[in-house]
């Protein structure tokens, strides 16, 4: 047998990711973000009801319009509108190719790349960094619901600040 | 002989319920009562002939407690894996269903459980999957609705409450053992442990793990496992199957992602003057060292267009301590029937 038909020959060559985006740095300083953005959520929690007086309908597309901005060139956001950066070491794992919200697929190489793209860091090996960092390891055994699609392109903000408003 | 809880009135007929136990199928008796369990594995033919299927699994036969039937593996087409577990139902053996994430949403594959287990499917592996671009149709569109978390939760939920995700009830619920992969060979290696904590809170109830040729790296994760208490809530297969040549095993380790071979293996391939017996041997010697481990409750056999050689591996290796697999000529006989009967 010949060594290359014992497996089917992975895809072929594929331009490279970039290996310095702003995403790495996010993760590197993910301690520091993470206590920002709690900061932050407090401020949305008391703001709530005065977000509220203005009505979130009318909210929804100038704050999605900000976070998308924000997100994207913090974390490659894809605005999923269900945010778990917290959950997952700030790593988007929306970023990941299969989109895993559950932890790394078993194909990450051994240097710590991706199956898919072999330029680009596994999503899962830089949220395990990424909550080391923060304290957060044990948050990474969460399970997280399959995606509800109905949510894309929503603000994850404003469903932070309603959750606290609701009883 | 075959055990009397494994004996059912025709080969291909689902298996007495016994209390337990979820699912009728042989490969769930065999984990329960202790034995060390084998699993083998077969890519499903690029054909709608049902022979091939047979040819494929003969080799197998009297060898291996089930027989996974992979979907879609590499990301290429195949023949269905339910249609291939529904053809090996119907010789009599057990096959171990794989689902994917990759080709199905939430609506289909729930659809597929339910298909599988009215044909008689008993054990279901769930899997995220290759990306497509891995595969024979890279612009083809990568569903992953689901992860392979979400899926195990899906079934067990499916099974246990009787319902589908959106809440929707099921009148007969899907009476299927569920399983789930795990690779202790690849990078984060400190969530490994802590995602396969999650796949049994979804409801994984068998673990069948990638490729193992180094002990030291598995023995390490097992320690893990074992301190974590996961091997007695479920059962751990781990993977195995013979390298062709050192060659093969350089071609594998730089262009099969996950798939970790150390340098003395190669070297010892490199060494050996016939490389593909060398393969067997390494193989066989794994597998005894793996069935000493803590907490390995059987293994997986992938061994890719070698099947022919999974009974000289399995027979060598001498887990099966005298037991003989499910095979065709073993009928019940008056023995077992009156066993059963008594029981």
């Amino acid at each position: 047998m010949r060594a290359e038909d014992a497996f089917p020959v992975r895809g072929v060559a594929r331009p490279a990711l970039p290996r310095r985006s702003l995403r790495l740095w996010s993760v590197r300083h993910a301690r520091g973000l993470a206590a920002f953005y709690r900061g932050f959520e407090r401020g949305l929690r008391a703001a709530a009801p005065l977000l509220r007086r203005i009505g979130y309908a009318r909210l929804e597309r100038p704050v999605a319009g900000v976070e998308r901005v924000v997100k994207q060139a913090l974390f490659d956001c894809r605005m999923c509108g269900q945010c778990v950066l917290s959950a997952t070491g700030l790593s988007c794992p929306m970023n990941c190719p299969k989109g895993l919200r559950n932890g790394p697929c078993g194909g990450v190489r051994d240097n710590g790349t991706c199956e898919v793209h072999p330029q680009m860091p596994c999503v899962w090996v830089k949220a395990f960094e990424g909550a080391e960092r923060m304290g957060a390891v044990a948050r990474l055994g969460e399970a997280q619901a399959p995606i509800d699609h109905r949510k894309t392109g929503r603000s994850s903000w404003l469903q932070a600040a309603q959750a606290d408003a609701a009883p | 002989m075959l055990h009397p809880d494994d004996v059912g009135p025709t080969p291909w007929a689902p298996l007495r319920p016994l209390p337990g136990h979820v699912s009728r199928g042989r490969l769930e008796r065999v984990l329960r009562r202790g034995e060390f369990a084998v699993t083998a594995e077969i890519n499903p033919p690029d054909s709608a002939d049902p022979d091939e299927i047979e040819q494929r699994v003969k080799p197998f036969e009297g060898w291996v407690d089930a027989i996974n039937a992979t979907d879609g593996s590499g990301a290429h087409c195949h023949m269905s894996s339910v249609a291939v577990s529904a053809l090996l139902i119907r010789l009599g053996y057990s096959p171990v269903t794989q689902i994917s994430c990759r080709d199905h949403n939430r609506i289909a594959i729930q659809g597929n459980v339910l298909g599988a287990a009215a044909l008689g499917v008993a054990n279901i592996l769930c899997l995220t999957g290759d990306g497509v671009q891995a595969g024979d149709h890279p612009e083809a569109k990568p569903v992953f609705d689901l992860d392979s978390i979400a899926l195990l939760e899906t079934i067990r939920v499916m099974r246990d409450e009787r319902r589908f995700l959106s809440g929707r009830k099921i009148t007969a619920p899907p009476q299927v053992f569920v399983g789930a992969a795990e690779n202790p060979f690849a990078p984060p290696y400190a969530f490994r442990p802590i995602r396969l904590g999650k796949k049994i809170a979804a409801g994984a109830q068998f673990i069948q793990t990638q490729y193992c040729y180094d002990l030291p790296m598995m023995a390490r994760f097992m320690a893990r496992v074992c301190d974590l208490g996961l091997h007695e809530r479920c059962f751990i297969l781990a993977g195995c199957g013979p390298l062709a040549s050192a060659k093969a095993a350089k071609w594998i380790r730089a262009n099969v992602p996950g798939v970790h071979i150390p340098d003395t293996v190669i070297t010892r391939l490199e060494g050996a003057k016939d490389q593909r017996a060398e393969g067997k041997r390494i193989c066989v010697e794994i597998i005894q060292q793996l069935r000493q481990m803590p907490g390995i409750a059987g293994v997986h056999l992938m061994a890719y267009k070698q099947e022919e050689s999974i009974a000289e591996i399995v027979h060598q290796s001498g887990v099966l301590a005298g037991r003989t697999p499910w095979r065709r000529d073993l009928v019940a006989t008056t023995h077992t029937v009156e066993t059963q009967g008594a029981a």
